[in-house]
């Protein structure tokens, strides 16, 4: 060093960097604990699965984030030099063990804990009686298909595809079943009843995201990937499209209105009468 | 050994200024070459920043020179060339190429790399790449606005997928693959130079870890960057080849059904995200291995648990192959596929929870001497634990369906990459800068750059966390219309402002770098009294590193503070009978 070996080096530039890490770490558990900027409650058991996973991961972590940072500010400012020697080891075999096997157990632990709020969102099916709608994105739009009174979806025809003629989604009205299906901006779906959404994507990689619902999927040209929720709360949420789509990304959204039973009859009859 | 080569070396010590500073194939002037790109590109990715977080704060400002109010399309240009700047032109090229260049030779005890004219090769390859990207700004269409991820079919139809996407993209594409090529010869390179050019007595494990992160990191390169390569000759023949690699069968945009058959969109994102994995470990596995070298210089003590350390490397290098998946959980992937890579992912937590412990390790009992490297390493530790650990959330796709393309994963990354890696940075220039350069950089500058960027830098992406748990979307140009977002503006404007006090420091850095070049103190040749072989030879180093004194070595890089020994260091080149004991 500059210094020689036996020099003391500065108390106040260790003081600082202990103090400013602990302060750090105060400022973000505080923010944390006080939920000073909360998301809404989730509206599906699902959602509650998801949350309760995320808050298990945040106990773990921040236990971690605060010994270990905390750990660094002590041992900054402890072993700062005082003109002491350092003490000399090269480590301790049988402390690696530990604290590696301790790591293991825990991060592999807190992961297969959540196995079910991944399983239950994407590996178990939606019930054959869940309500079916068909999304369909593109820039910058969401367009969602209802099959109508019939029960069926009518033939999509890419050829047929014009939105500027009113025709989003490229519909084969010569198809019979095609001629009572509804095709609206937002979606709406009653309370407590299962939705399974198709979702489908007409040029780029599109996204469908309910905050509420803590429920997102990439909507990708080429494919059509289901996925599926109950809501149990009525209420209005936005939806949004997370993945990069051009220079409207910013602004396509939509809205899930989630109504009683009687609303959506009332929706769908609305609906009917107008096609 | 490299006796033959060495020899050769010192014979042909360049004349004139080309062959000296120009198209130079001394390792040293390489790294130096590299070390000035990157300065470059990151000053020219700040000011990028800058824009875009002044822009979310004030979407409809005017700004300067006329050049009137953002538009989407460019705060989305600025988004993606900002994210290709640094992670390819700042944080693959200073650790690696730069510092990696310049020091990997000397620290084994060779005269230089083992293929010197590819070596030179690599940088000019390089810096045209930077020039073809920079190049994008100003091409009809302006710059590309796929993000850095440039997923297709966005990236992969032209421009009718929106502004910047036909010839933006087009250079953005060539750019990276001139990247590619210069990154697989320079991997080429180092991975020959560390396995064939190591002085006698340098073993694998008394080699310094910086040696070992930069192997593991040229392995990495060597296996990613070709991948990376074939996905954007695939793109570029999807875009003006008529092919179909990413672009399926009814594809329609803008109402016009266009002509392709059979593509998946989703390849795409495998490619990219089997070279992107690897990628962010390139990034900050040079970065982990300066820390552990300045940790211990600076705390007086061996590395705690060497071998684990150079064993962590090799495991976050293995498993950062088999991770790739976790960045598409919502893809449309095959949940199995989700489940596996998530194990996978919370995986790599281990080795680097191991490396933290151990860093930890190294300062308990220590002689903490806190000159600017070491406050920047200590930082480094810091930051890479508050980035590593919400990588714990991201891991585990249930838990992803809430934070995915939200701003958790933009504080994620930013504190690993952004902020840690960087911080490897600076600690690594305000270690070597007296070695290269022969001039001390100032103190009081260094610690002033020191604790207004960390400070700063938690100020900036310590929130953007919060952004995210609450739904806040990323790569959004206007976040005033989403009445939900709207509400989380105040902390918006927060990290604005700490993004331009952070950026703003910077300059007393670039100033202090470039001040010190000629009015900084004298350096010896061995200021910090550190152990490996760079610091027992002249500074700055001779053409050939030794001037015709090859070292060998006699122990392992971190003998501090040995009991028994008079000094607190003991240099790996001394002989046992040389090195003075206490009485």
């Amino acid at each position: 060093m500059q210094n020689r070996v036996g020099t003391k080096g500065s108390a106040a530039t260790a003081a600082l960097l202990s103090i400013l890490i602990v302060i750090m770490v105060a400022a973000t558990v505080y923010v944390f604990v006080a939920n000073l900027y909360p998301a809404p409650p989730p509206i599906t058991a699902n959602g509650e699965l998801i949350d309760r996973q995320y808050n298990l991961t945040l106990y773990m972590t921040g236990v971690v984030f605060i010994l270990s940072q905390i750990g660094l500010a002590y041992a900054i400012f402890r072993f700062r030099d005082k003109g002491q020697r350092a003490r000399f080891t090269r480590g301790n075999n049988t402390l690696e063990m530990i604290w590696t096997s301790a790591t293991i157990v825990v991060f592999l632990g807190v992961g297969i804990l959540g196995r079910k709020a991944w399983a239950e969102t994407r590996f178990t099916p939606a019930s054959p009686d869940a309500i079916k709608v068909e999304v369909t994105e593109n820039q910058f739009v969401f367009n969602f298909r209802y099959p109508g009174p019939d029960g069926k979806f009518g033939r999509l025809d890419p050829k047929l595809v014009s939105a500027s003629s009113g025709n989003p989604i490229g519909l084969d009205l010569n198809d019979p079943a095609a001629k009572d299906d509804i095709i609206v901006p937002t979606l709406t779906v009653p309370v407590n009843h299962q939705v399974e959404l198709e979702l489908r994507s007409q040029d780029v990689i599109h996204n469908f995201y309910v905050r509420e619902l803590r429920l997102q999927q990439d909507a990708v040209p080429g494919i059509e990937i289901p996925i599926h929720f109950t809501a149990t709360k009525i209420g209005q949420y936005e939806i949004v499209c997370t993945q990069l789509c051009g220079l409207g990304h910013y602004k396509m959204r939509s809205v899930l209105n989630v109504v009683s039973d009687s609303d959506y009859q009332d929706f769908l009859k609305q609906q009917a009468a107008a096609q | 050994m490299s006796s033959h080569a060495d020899s050769a070396h010192a014979m042909h010590a360049p004349t004139g200024f080309i062959s000296k500073y120009i198209f130079s194939v001394d390792h040293k002037v390489i790294g130096i070459q590299y070390y000035l790109l990157a300065l470059v590109a990151v000053t020219v990715g700040i000011v990028l920043s800058v824009l875009m977080r002044f822009h979310l704060v004030w979407p409809g400002a005017h700004l300067p020179f006329g050049a009137g109010i953002m538009t989407p399309e460019q705060y989305l240009a600025l988004v993606t060339m900002h994210g290709t700047i640094m992670v390819f032109f700042v944080l693959t090229t200073a650790p690696q190429s730069g510092f990696g260049n310049y020091f990997l030779p000397i620290q084994i005890g060779a005269a230089d790399m083992a293929f010197p004219r590819i070596n030179m090769l690599s940088f000019w390859v390089t810096f045209l790449a930077f020039v073809a990207l920079v190049a994008a700004f100003f091409v009809p269409g302006g710059a590309p606005i796929s993000g850095w991820t440039a997923y297709a079919p966005l990236s992969g139809l032209g421009e009718v997928t929106g502004p910047g996407e036909g010839l933006g993209q087009t250079m953005w594409i060539v750019s990276i693959a001139l990247f590619c090529i210069a990154s697989l010869l320079g991997a080429l390179n180092f991975i020959a130079t560390t396995i064939d050019l190591r002085a006698p007595g340098m073993s694998l494990m008394r080699m310094p870890l910086t040696v070992w992160a930069w192997f593991i990191t040229a392995i990495l390169g060597l296996l990613a960057f070709g991948v990376l390569l074939a996905a954007g000759v695939l793109l570029i023949l999807d875009r003006s080849a008529g092919t179909s690699f990413f672009v399926p069968a009814g594809e329609i945009v803008s109402d016009t059904l266009l002509n392709h058959k059979g593509g998946s969109p989703i390849l795409w994102q495998h490619l990219f995200w089997f070279f992107g994995h690897p990628e962010v470990y390139i990034a900050i596995l040079p970065g982990m291995g300066v820390a552990s070298h300045i940790l211990s210089t600076f705390s007086r003590k061996p590395i705690y648990g060497y071998r684990a350390m150079a064993y962590a490397l090799c495991t976050i290098g293995f498993l950062g192959f088999m991770v790739w998946g976790h960045h598409m959980f919502v893809s449309g992937m095959s949940p199995y596929s989700g489940f596996a890579f998530s194990v996978l992912t919370m995986s790599i937590g281990v080795p680097s929870a191991i490396k933290t412990f151990n860093w930890l390790g190294t300062l308990w009992g220590g002689k903490i001497i806190l000159k600017t490297p070491m406050l920047f390493a200590l930082g480094f530790v810091s930051l890479f634990v508050s980035g590593g650990l919400s990588g714990l959330f991201l891991a585990q796709p249930s838990v992803d369906n809430r934070l995915h393309a939200t701003y958790y994963v933009v504080a994620h990354f930013h504190l690993v990459m952004g902020v840690a890696a960087i911080f490897g940075i600076f600690a690594a220039t305000y270690f070597w800068y007296p070695k290269m350069f022969g001039k001390m950089m100032s103190e009081g500058l260094g610690k002033l750059h020191f604790w207004v960027t960390f400070a700063g830098a938690y100020c900036i992406f310590m929130p953007m966390h919060f952004l995210g748990i609450a739904g806040g979307i990323r790569r959004y140009a206007d976040y005033t219309g989403v009445q939900y977002l709207a509400a989380l503006q105040p902390l918006h404007k927060f990290i604005t402002i700490a993004a331009f006090i952070t950026a703003g420091i910077q300059l007393v850095f670039l100033f202090n770098f470039f001040w010190s070049l000629k009015f900084g103190a004298e350096a010896s040749d061995n200021p910090w009294n550190a152990t490996t072989l760079e610091w027992t030879t002249a500074t700055p180093p001779p053409h050939d590193n030794f001037a015709g004194h090859y070292p060998s070595v006699y122990r392992g890089p971190y003998e501090f503070s040995v009991p028994g020994v008079e000094e607190d260091y003991i240099p790996q080149n001394l002989t046992p009978e040389q090195v003075r004991r206490t009485k």
